[in-house]
């Protein structure tokens, strides 16, 4: 409308105009793409070949040593090192207890906080509040909770126990995880409370009803309509939290440094001290490789359960 | 009459047990938030005095010194200009970068966009984690450790943002856009016009994540941050717990003060924050 070229016969307008609308958007297209494709390409794509390139190497940060090839010699050091079986067990043990517990506990909020009840928006975004919290902040707080002598965690269960139970938690070789579980929980449970509320509300109000005059009980409900229709965001939720259990590090940093006696290092503090603090880059790239085979087994195996549910 | 009056009594009692387990959860999600509130204006040595008995939830004698430490001590008021530069950046290039790209390969097809699509979807696969210490080794080769560009850089383009604006894009329908064609205007001009506006929802989903994201990062600072300079507040919160003398009044007042601005920015949007996260979880 506002263009002033020549105008060409009406025929030729028919034919040559929507192809070189075509191309001219294709083109736009491209360059909308570029500025993200650009970016991605030099820090996420190249950094990932370069992890499994540097992972056969010897390379070290900032070293004037020659750049050799050492074959699987990392990966062979790296799984014979107590260190890094100690670190993934660790991983392996805090995902067995929190995947279950969190997404049960997630589940049993949303379903709380689905409730018409006057203030429950109020509850809503009280459960959601250490989601907001810094991860960092968080943990510094419950390192006081947890303090040995004087932490509301022991006046707590001294209370409840009438002086019979207490624990050293981040001191203790045995409670030390745990109480970085515990803390977890409360931290993360929120968000994937909200994960599953929003499936909740998907749910046609139709099939409650329907089964209700069927004479289903509310439990009978929840089990036979809220879980199978909740399949996929629950299968979703077990993901992404198994997956943050073998990403875990914020907590530990702060917390624990790994300690006591490595009882509390993670697969990525373990990568943190081998590739950074020893700067053996090589090394440290290898334990990043063998993390991102177990993010991608947990990846394949909810694709494979979604598919499932499709046919 | 009997059987109505029992019927709602029942109702009236499990809406009592309801709000019952529902304050009770209350407290155990809000217990820490108030523990560093009211320890943040208490005098140092009360904040572990008080910190096994309900005294812990009540500020004594108010003190405001801790805030003036955390300034003086842990140097607060540059590490949060340090934060708020990276984010803003972070936040602000990213929803440019990622929508335009989003945008694209929803709209505008070109050769080979629909394999870049799928490229995308396979990229969010790879955590941060996964690719740091090789993105250590090339900035430290590029001298760019202990700066602000290499806290911003990496973190521009995000390839899950790119696909919830992918998937946004596609649901919307194409009316206007088209018309705006007719009208003559370029893909540009669409875009600015027509789509950014529309986007609105997107633009805050991707916006409260990344910004959520960004700001409490840990892992990435503790690899290429060395100095109060550049040191964002999660870092120099890990360093100052660890800085004796320990003062937890002051280590409080940081925490505070650093999640202050995220909590005021919750309270008042809180409805977008709860749909942010739901929506990024309806992408399986």
């Amino acid at each position: 409308m506002t263009t002033t070229l020549p105008l060409p016969a009406a025929g030729e307008v028919a034919r040559a105009r929507p192809r070189r609308r075509v191309r001219i958007r294709g083109i736009a297209g491209f360059l909308f793409t570029l500025p993200a494709l650009g970016l991605l390409l030099v820090f996420l794509v190249t950094p990932f070949v370069l992890a499994i390139g540097l992972s056969f190497t010897n390379q070290r940060l900032a070293s004037p040593i020659p750049l050799r090839w050492e074959g699987f010699s990392n990966y062979a050091d790296t799984l014979e090192d107590p260190g890094f079986w100690k670190a993934f067990f660790n991983n392996v043990w805090f995902a067995a207890v929190v995947v279950p517990l969190q997404t049960g506990l997630a589940l049993l909020l949303a379903v709380l906080v689905n409730q018409q009840l006057r203030a429950i928006r109020v509850f809503r975004a009280i459960y959601f509040t250490p989601v907001v919290m810094i991860m960092a902040v968080s943990a510094t707080i419950w390192v006081l909770i947890y303090s040995p002598d004087r932490g509301m965690a022991n006046a707590f269960l001294r209370a409840v126990s009438f002086g019979a139970l207490e624990s050293d938690w981040l001191d203790s070789t045995t409670m030390a995880l745990p109480a970085v579980m515990i803390m977890s929980i409360w931290q993360g449970v929120g968000f994937q409370m909200i994960i599953i509320l929003a499936g909740l509300q998907e749910i046609p109000a139709e099939l409650y009803e329907a089964s209700a005059i069927d004479g289903a009980s509310r439990w009978q409900q929840f089990r036979h309509v809220t879980l199978p229709m909740l399949r996929n965001t629950l299968i979703f939720v077990v993901t992404v939290t198994s997956i943050l259990a073998f990403r875990l590090f914020d907590q530990i940093w702060v917390m624990t440094q790994g300690e006591p006696l490595g009882n509390t290092s993670t697969m990525m503090f373990e990568m943190v001290q081998v590739g950074f603090e020893r700067q053996q880059i090589a090394r440290g790239s290898a334990i990043a490789v063998i993390f991102f085979l177990i993010v991608l087994a947990v990846t394949v195996v909810q694709r494979a359960l979604l598919k499932e549910e499709r046919y | 009459m009997a059987a109505i009056d029992e019927t709602h009594s029942g109702v009236r009692r499990h809406r009592l047990t309801a709000y019952l387990v529902l304050i009770a959860l209350a407290v155990f999600f809000l217990f820490p938030v108030a523990f560093m509130v009211s320890g943040a204006f208490k005098p140092d040595d009360e904040v572990l005095a008080d910190a096994d008995s309900l005294g812990a939830f009540v500020p004594s004698d108010v003190t405001t010194e801790n805030f003036r430490d955390a300034f003086d001590r842990a140097s607060f008021g540059r590490l949060f200009v340090n934060s708020t530069i990276v984010a803003v950046f972070v936040v602000g290039f990213g929803m440019i970068v990622n929508s335009l790209a989003g945008y694209g390969l929803a709209r505008l097809p070109f050769r080979g966009s629909r394999l870049l699509v799928l490229a995308v979807v396979a990229l969010t696969i790879i955590p941060l984690e996964a690719v740091a210490i090789p993105l250590l080794f090339i900035v430290s080769e590029l001298g760019w450790r202990d700066t602000y560009h290499v806290q911003i850089l990496p973190f521009i383009a995000n390839p899950l943002f790119i696909y919830l604006f992918y998937t946004f894009f596609l649901g919307v329908p194409k009316e206007l856009e088209e018309a705006a064609r007719i009208d003559g205007a370029g893909p540009w001009t669409t875009f600015i016009r027509v789509v950014v506006p529309q986007a609105r929802p997107a633009y805050a989903t991707v916006g409260v994540l990344s910004f959520l994201f960004i700001w409490g990062q840990l892992l990435w600072p503790v690899l290429v941050t060395s100095s109060t300079d550049v040191r964002p507040l999660p870092l120099g919160l890990s360093i100052f717990v660890a800085q004796p003398p320990i003062s937890w009044g002051d280590i409080m007042a940081f925490a505070l003060m650093m999640t202050a601005p995220l909590l005021v920015v919750f309270i008042i949007f809180q409805r977008w924050f709860v749909r942010s996260v739901a929506r990024s979880g309806l992408k399986g």
